[in-house]
C-alpha cells in the first residue's frame, strides 16, 4: 500500500469550449506528505483538483487516486478522497454544527455518531462558540475552517485535496491553516493542496509542482527548485528612470528582473560581499545612479521567473528581507 | 490551531474508506436540510403563508360577489378553495426551480458530489421538501376557508382521497420544476416558472366555470392537467361524484413524472460533464 502513489495522472487533458484548460499533464504524487499545486490565476490549479476529486471527468488521459481509476471507479476514489473547494462549500443558512451533521451524515455515520463527530470537529477547530449560529455570520476564517473540517466528516481521508487553503485569509488565519495542513499530513494524510503563494508552497510542501498555462513546468522539492537558479539575488532601485537606463546598459548579464517603473534591477549573485561590491563598483563607480541595493534569497517566485519568463504577481510586492542604503 | 487527537476519527483506522449512507438516509438527510433551509428563508416563507390567505380574501371578497357558481347551493368560498390550493400549490411546488437551482450555483452540491451522493437524491431532498412545505400552505388556505365559511361535505374517504390527489399534482409538479431549476443557470430564469405555475389555474374550472370563457379556450381549458385536479378536489371535497376527473388527474401526474424523473437527472448529469 506504502509504495502505491497516491496520485497517478497521465497525460491529462481538459477542455472547456475552446478553451484548452488542462494540455497534457503528467503527474505523480506518493502517498504520504503535502504536495502543492503552484501557479498563477488561470493556470489551472482548479481545472485539476476537480478532475482529480472527480468532479469533473477528464477528455484525455489516465488518472488514479488513492489506487482507482476516476473514471471507471469513480465510487471508489470518492470514498477514499474528501475535497475543500477554492469557495466554500457551506450552506450559509444552516449552524456550523448542522453542516457538520448533515456532512457527516450522508457520509454514512449514524445520527449518534454524526453528532459526535460534528462536536469534535467544531471543538478541534476552534469553533465551539459559533458551533449553533448560522454560518452567515462567520468570518472568512472560521468559514474557511469550517469547510476544511466538513471534509474530514467521514474521518481522515487518504487524499485530501484543498483548493487554494488560504487565498484570502488574514495572515493569522492562515498560520492556523498551515497548522492544520501540517498536522494531517503528521497523520498520514496526502494532503494535494493549490497556492498562488509560493512562500506557502515553500513552507508546507515537500514538494511542489509548478503549473502554468495548462502545462507543468517544473516539479520537484523547494530545494531542487531553488537550486534551479541563483542562490541569491541583488536586487537595484535606481534614483531615476535616466539611471535605470544607464544601470541596465551597463550590465553584461540578463537582469533576472526588469522593473523600469519600480527603477528596479534584479542580478543573480552568490550573496558573497565581494560579488555584491564587485558588481556595485562595476555599474554604479560614481555612486550616484543607485538610490538602494537589497540582496535577497532565491523565491519559488525566481523560480517561476526563471522557468516562464513570468512573475506570478505584479513586481514590487515581493517581501523585502536584507536591505541596505546605497 | 487543531488538536491532533480529534483531527482523525475516534474509532476508525486510518483510510478505512468512508463508509456510502444509503439511499433511504441520503434523501432523509436532505430532505432534512432542504426544510431547515426553507424555514430560515423568511421571505419565501411569509410569500407561502401569505399568498393562500390573500388569493382567499381576494376571491372571496373582491371577485365572490360578481362570480356565481351555477350551482345555488354552492357558495363561492366553496367553490374557489380548491382553486386556491391548487395555485399555492403549483407557486410552492414552483419554488423547487429555485431551490434546486441556489444550490446548483452553490459549491454546497460539488461537495456531495465529492462524497457520491447522487443527483436524484438531491432533487428527492428538495421535492420531499416541497411537499412539506406546501403541506403548511395548503394547512394555511383551509383554516382561512374554513374561516370565511368553506363547508366541505367530504367524507372520509374522499378527503383523503383529495389529499392523495393534491400530493400527486405536488409531487409532479416539484419534478418539473426541479428540471426546471437543473436546467436554467440565473436564479430569475428559475422563478420564472413559479409565474408560469400562478398562471396555469387561471385557464382553467379554478376561478369560473369554463363555459363562461371564450369558446376558442374551452379545448386547453376542459383538458389540461390542472382542470382535472381541481374538478377531482372541487368533487371529492364537496361530496359530489368524481366520476373519472381523480384518474384523469393521476393519470396525468404519472405522465408528467414519468418525464421529470429521468430529465431532472440527466440535467444535472449534463451539467456536471
Ligand atoms: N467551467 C469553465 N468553463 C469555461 N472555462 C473555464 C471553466 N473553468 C475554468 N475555465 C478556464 O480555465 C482556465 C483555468 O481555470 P482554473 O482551473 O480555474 O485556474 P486556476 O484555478 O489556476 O486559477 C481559465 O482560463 C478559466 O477561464
Ligand atoms: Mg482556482
Amino acid at each position: 500500500m506504502s509504495e502505491e502513489a497516491a496520485i497517478e495522472v497521465a497525460g491529462l487533458l481538459k477542455s472547456y469550449g475552446d478553451t484548452e484548460v488542462l494540455r497534457g499533464i503528467d503527474l505523480r504524487v506518493p502517498a504520504g506528505g503535502v504536495h502543492a499545486l503552484l501557479g498563477p490565476n488561470g493556470a489551472g490549479k482548479t481545472t485539476t483538483v476537480r478532475v482529480l476529486s472527480t468532479l469533473s471527468g477528464p477528455d484525455g488521459g489516465v488518472v488514479r487516486v488513492a489506487g482507482h481509476d476516476v473514471r471507471r471507479e469513480r465510487a471508489a476514489v470518492r470514498r477514499r478522497i474528501s475535497v475543500t473547494g477554492q469557495y466554500a462549500a457551506l450552506d450559509e443558512q444552516q449552524t456550523g454544527r448542522e453542516n457538520l451533521w448533515t456532512f457527516g451524515r450522508l457520509r454514512g455515520l449514524g445520527r449518534r455518531a454524526a453528532r459526535e463527530r460534528a462536536a469534535e470537529l467544531l471543538g478541534s477547530f476552534d469553533l465551539r462558540e459559533a458551533a449553533d449560529r448560522a454560518v452567515a455570520t462567520y468570518s472568512g476564517g472560521m468559514r474557511r475552517r469550517l469547510d476544511i473540517a466538513a471534509a474530514l466528516t467521514g474521518g481522515r481521508p487518504r487524499v485530501l485535496f484543498l483548493d487554494e487553503p488560504t487565498t484570502g485569509l488574514d495572515p493569522r488565519s492562515r498560520r492556523t491553516t498551515w497548522g492544520t495542513v501540517s498536522e494531517l499530513a503528521r497523520q498520514g494524510v496526502t494532503v494535494f493542496l493549490t497556492t498562488q503563494y509560493l512562500e506557502e508552497a515553500d513552507h508546507l510542501a515537500g514538494r511542489v509542482t509548478l503549473l502554468d498555462r495548462g502545462r507543468i513546468v517544473a516539479e520537484g522539492t523547494p530545494a531542487e527548485l531553488k537550486r534551479r537558479v541563483a542562490a541569491r539575488r541583488l536586487e537595484l532601485t535606481a534614483v531615476s528612470p535616466t539611471a535605470h537606463q544607464e544601470l541596465r546598459r551597463r550590465l553584461d548579464v540578463a537582469p533576472l528582473h526588469d522593473d523600469p517603473h519600480g527603477l528596479r534591477l534584479s542580478v543573480a549573485t552568490d550573496g558573497t560581499a565581494a560579488a555584491v561590491r564587485g558588481l556595485l563598483d562595476r555599474l554604479d563607480p560614481t555612486a550616484d545612479l543607485l538610490a538602494r541595493f537589497d540582496v535577497l534569497d532565491a523565491s519559488l517566485d525566481d523560480v517561476f521567473l526563471a522557468l516562464t519568463g513570468r512573475a506570478t504577481r505584479p513586481a514590487g510586492t515581493r517581501p523585502k528581507e536584507t536591505g541596505h542604503a546605497a | 490551531m487543531p488538536h491532533s487527537h480529534a483531527l482523525g476519527p475516534t474509532r476508525a483506522a486510518p483510510h478505512r474508506p468512508a463508509p456510502t449512507a444509503g439511499p433511504l438516509a441520503r434523501v432523509v438527510t436532505l430532505t432534512g436540510r432542504c426544510v431547515r433551509l426553507s424555514a430560515r428563508n423568511l421571505d419565501a416563507l411569509l410569500m407561502s403563508l401569505a399568498l393562500p390567505v390573500l388569493l382567499m380574501l381576494v376571491f372571496v371578497y373582491l371577485f365572490g360577489g360578481a362570480i356565481t357558481t351555477g350551482d345555488p347551493a354552492t357558495s363561492y368560498v366553496t367553490y374557489v378553495v380548491p382553486g386556491v390550493l391548487v395555485l399555492c400549490s403549483g407557486y410552492g411546488a414552483a419554488l423547487t426551480a429555485s431551490t434546486l437551482n441556489g444550490d446548483l450555483r452553490s459549491g454546497v452540491v460539488d461537495r456531495f458530489r465529492s462524497m457520491d451522493v447522487g443527483g436524484t437524491a438531491l432533487v428527492g431532498g428538495h421535492v420531499l421538501a416541497s411537499l412539506a412545505r406546501n403541506a403548511a400552505a395548503t394547512a394555511a388556505v383551509l383554516l382561512v376557508a374554513l374561516l370565511l365559511g368553506f363547508r366541505p361535505r367530504a367524507s372520509l374517504g374522499a378527503a383523503l382521497a383529495a389529499a392523495v390527489v393534491l400530493l400527486c399534482y405536488v409531487l409532479a409538479l416539484s419534478w418539473l420544476a426541479a428540471v426546471v431549476g437543473a436546467l436554467v443557470s440565473t436564479p430569475e430564469a428559475a422563478g420564472a416558472f413559479g409565474f408560469v405555475a400562478l398562471f396555469l389555474p387561471y385557464p382553467s374550472s379554478a376561478f369560473v366555470p369554463v363555459e363562461t370563457m371564450p369558446g376558442w379556450l374551452h379545448g386547453f381549458a376542459g383538458h389540461q392537467p390542472v382542470t382535472s385536479v381541481i374538478e377531482s378536489l372541487r368533487a371529492l371535497l364537496l361530496g359530489a361524484p368524481a366520476g373519472a376527473s381523480p384518474w384523469i388527474a393521476l393519470a396525468w401526474c404519472a405522465v408528467l413524472l414519468a418525464l421529470s424523473v429521468p430529465l431532472a437527472s440527466l440535467a444535472l448529469a449534463r451539467r456536471h460533464r
